[in-house]
């Protein structure tokens, strides 16, 4: 805009007033996750309604595109089982992840995929770019990354998958409300801690207040970002994930009385420090740009190693487990802070110890990866279907790089490892944290059904803390959606409180009067991540604890009522805020819960410094209780066996949606 | 200095300002972009038919939709903030290039 210009509202504002809607199933968050929920339940016969904060047509993590179809044991060309590779999974987080849905993902997510073809999405090498390629099956045209022994991620063409998800809602008569942020469950009686048979919020163009009663509830939104790190001056809002996840879905269930786990897991952020680079947009030898080779300013060439640190020559042999290996979950190192992993299920990676032998002159700095020195398929792969197709990678950097004149056949990418701070990929520092980065984060308990403690309130996604990548989003979306529509189908109806709702609008509202004096979104943003990089980060003991939550309350009492919204996107910006207060509050009183450190959680404590001691070795469980918090714990593998509790729920689920008949359908076509 | 050039008090812009940068000649201001976006950064121009006004550049988690879905190539790119410029060495004459 030009400076100076100042111009009305754009939209219809309709503060406090709004319409009520009924559905069988919400489904809150349109996200991937959220989106295959309420097809899923559509499917299944129900009436859906989805609230989405943003677009649903692009939103979510993986709305802007996906490159992996990570863990789909299920696929025709994977040589590992689901029980299998969900144990190892698990395992290789010293059993810290949810089993239910790491297991859901694994032994469903090729049929999701399958859907996905159905709904017009490119799964295959249809064109044949990569005929002959290792990693491309010759019968199915499917294409394989990182373990192309075992071949259980797949590489897909995903750029457009959300939109045809958002195609298939319309298709299927599911009512989707855009830019509504909910701001909170309806619970029976309006009382927490029982029955979710509703939510509400707000739209954030008109301001309006909206209702809705369901039978189910489906959150799905995404894990909370800006906890530790905030800055909007030096990369828009810097976070992984979209900035507007905010943690909202885990404040509401927290505030009607949901159970949370893990929550004091949080590690060091390569991606969403404000001074990192795009994701995968700066050399690199992980996920996206697996296998790539990497080289020094030289051009000396950085060797791989094996788990155990024997050489890995050549880049073929990058891509297949080694001796003492079945298979492997994912190679290239990893981020600054070292993955705690089994060494039976680490893939081979740049030599761990570069930095060292770089101070020590082996090597010298900068380092490129070097594209243009890798085997044509892989080089295509990378720079084609994997930075083409990845979410926030296409435009950002296909397209940019490519105009600005990059050239994969001529041109290798700076690396900024070791530039700042330690380690590898974009470094960052301790306190730059995240609550989780790529893969698992802490969540909401659920069971077999997916379902919390609370009845009729489902999860799905990275909320269920079992996986955070698009196919565990949309094979736990797809299954929480079959699970709701038979809970409701089963329920009568429902009502929801009237008083609830009036309490909630005075609540919501409140920024709308508060005066300019007080501070705006972005500054009391920026406090929590003070606090939370001060006393909440590494390392922790009990008083800084107790000083992060003495801080939080304070900054909840006197300045989050003072923060003043001028049109309906600050409102939701503002109570956007307020639910970070919400999310760190729950960080730090499950960090306070646990008085052991544990390596697999990234979580140090000084005053109990030994590492994973077994009497701690339990999820511990919080939940809020009154003005308190109620803490409880469960065993390690809560969810027993694998195969009998999916077993019974799948034949159940596939029954109401009809899934079995299209497979079937589909095979014998 | 031109006694009829007006100064205006004004504070500091916020900055990166530009999360995307749009070519008027091309856009017919469908507002397309605006529909998609995850993080709500642009609001409708006043006038129809003009690209659509950044009232939260700071906003922008920089994802690409908007320029992926435009139809009119060309209309909108993306534009990275200058801090966040990477660099890379073309592998035959060592020369250094960037976004």
């Amino acid at each position: 805009m030009n400076r100076g210009q100042v111009l009305r509202w754009p939209y219809a504002v309709r503060y406090g007033t709004g319409r009520s809607y009924d559905a069988d199933v919400l489904v809150i968050g349109g996200g991937i996750g959220g989106a295959w929920a309420a097809i899923a339940a559509a499917r299944a016969g129900a009436r859906v309604i989805i609230l989405e904060k943003a677009a649903t047509e692009r939103s979510g993590a993986g709305g802007a595109g996906v490159d992996h179809w990570q863990f789909a044991a299920d696929n025709p060309g994977s040589r590992v089982t689901p029980e299998e590779l969900a144990q190892a999974l698990v395992d290789n987080q010293g059993g810290y992840r949810n089993g239910i849905s790491t297991y859901i993902q694994c032994a469903s997510g090729w049929s999701a995929l399958e859907e996905m073809e159905r709904m017009g999405g490119k799964v295959r090498d249809t064109d044949d770019e990569f005929r002959g390629a290792e990693f491309r099956d010759e019968k199915t045209k499917l294409l394989y990354a990182y373990d192309y022994t075992n071949r259980f991620v797949l590489r897909v063409l995903g750029h457009n998958y959300k939109p045809l998800l958002r195609e298939e809602c319309r298709r299927l008569g599911i009512r989707v409300f855009d830019r509504v942020a909910v701001t909170s469950l309806l619970t029976e009686g309006g009382r927490p801690g029982a029955r979710v048979v509703g939510a509400a919020g707000i739209h954030c163009h008109s301001g309006a207040y909206l209702t809705v009663r369901a039978k189910a509830v489906v959150l799905a939104t995404n894990r909370p970002q800006r906890i530790w790190t905030f800055s909007s001056e030096l990369r828009g809002i810097s976070t992984f994930q979209p900035p507007s996840c905010s943690g909202t879905g885990y404040a509401i269930a927290w505030r009607a009385g949901a159970e949370f786990t893990m929550m004091e897991r949080s590690m060091r952020s390569p991606f969403s420090s404000p001074y990192s680079f795009p994701p995968y947009g700066s050399g690199n030898a992980i996920n996206t740009w697996y296998p790539c080779t990497v080289v020094d300013a030289i051009g000396k060439e950085v060797p791989w190693v094996d788990a155990w640190g024997r050489p890995v020559s050549g880049v073929a042999a990058r891509c297949h487990p080694v001796e003492g290996q079945k298979f492997f979950i994912m190679g290239g190192g990893s981020s600054s802070q070292p993955h705690p992993g089994l060494p039976r299920y680490l893939g081979p990676r740049p030599i761990p110890d570069l930095e060292a032998r770089m101070l020590a002159g082996e090597f010298t700095p900068p380092f490129y990866a070097d594209l243009a020195g890798m085997p044509e398929m892989e080089r295509k792969a990378i720079w084609g279907i994997m930075v083409g197709n990845e979410g926030k990678t296409r435009i950002p950097v296909m397209q940019t790089y490519t105009a600005a004149g990059f050239d994969p056949e001529r041109d290798m990418l700076q690396t900024y490892d070791f530039l700042r701070g330690q380690g590898m990929r974009d470094p960052v520092l301790p306190q730059e944290r995240t609550f989780g980065e790529q893969g698992i984060c802490g969540g909401m308990l659920v069971d077999w059904d997916l379902m919390s403690n609370l009845p009729g309130l489902f999860g799905a996604g990275n909320l269920v803390f079992g996986g955070g990548d698009h196919s565990h989003a949309a094979a736990t979306g797809r299954y929480a959606g079959a699970r709701a529509a038979l809970y409701a189908r089963r329920s009568g109806a429902v009502e929801i409180s009237r008083e609830q709702i009036e309490q909630e609008k005075k609540r919501v509202y409140a920024p709308l009067a508060s005066s300019t004096t007080g501070p705006d979104w972005k500054e009391l943003n920026a406090a929590v991540a003070r606090v939370m990089q001060n006393y909440g980060s590494e390392p922790k003991n009990a008083e800084l604890l107790a000083l992060a939550r003495t801080w939080l309350e304070d900054l909840e009492t006197n300045e989050a009522p003072r923060v003043s919204a001028g049109d309906p996107h600050q409102l939701m910006r503002v109570l956007e805020v307020h639910d970070i207060v919400t999310c760190a509050q729950m960080i730090v009183a499950a960090c306070e819960a646990r008085k052991a450190s544990s390596a697999c959680l990234h979580f140090k404590r000084l005053d109990y410094p030994e590492m994973d001691p077994p009497g701690w070795h339990k999820w511990i469980v919080i939940r809020k209780q009154g003005e308190g918090v109620a803490l409880s714990d469960r065993p390690i593998a809560f969810w027993g066996d694998f195969e009998g509790n999916y077993a019974l729920r799948l034949a159940q689920n596939d029954a109401a949606t009809g899934a079995a008949a299209r497979s079937a359908a589909v095979a014998a076509s | 200095m031109d006694e009829e050039t007006i100064v205006y008090a004004l504070p500091n812009r916020t900055t990166p300002g530009n999360p995307v940068l749009f070519d008027e000649a091309i856009c017919d201001g469908c507002n397309r972009c605006l529909t998609v976006c995850l993080e709500d950064v642009f609001i409708p121009n006043p006038q129809k038919g003009k690209p659509p006004l950044i009232l939260h550049p700071d906003e922008c988690w920089y994802c690409g939709p908007c320029v992926d879905d435009c139809p009119l190539p060309g209309a909108i790119r993306l534009n990275h903030p200058l801090q966040q410029r990477v660099r890379w060495k073309r592998k035959d004459s060592g020369g250094h290039f960037r976004v």
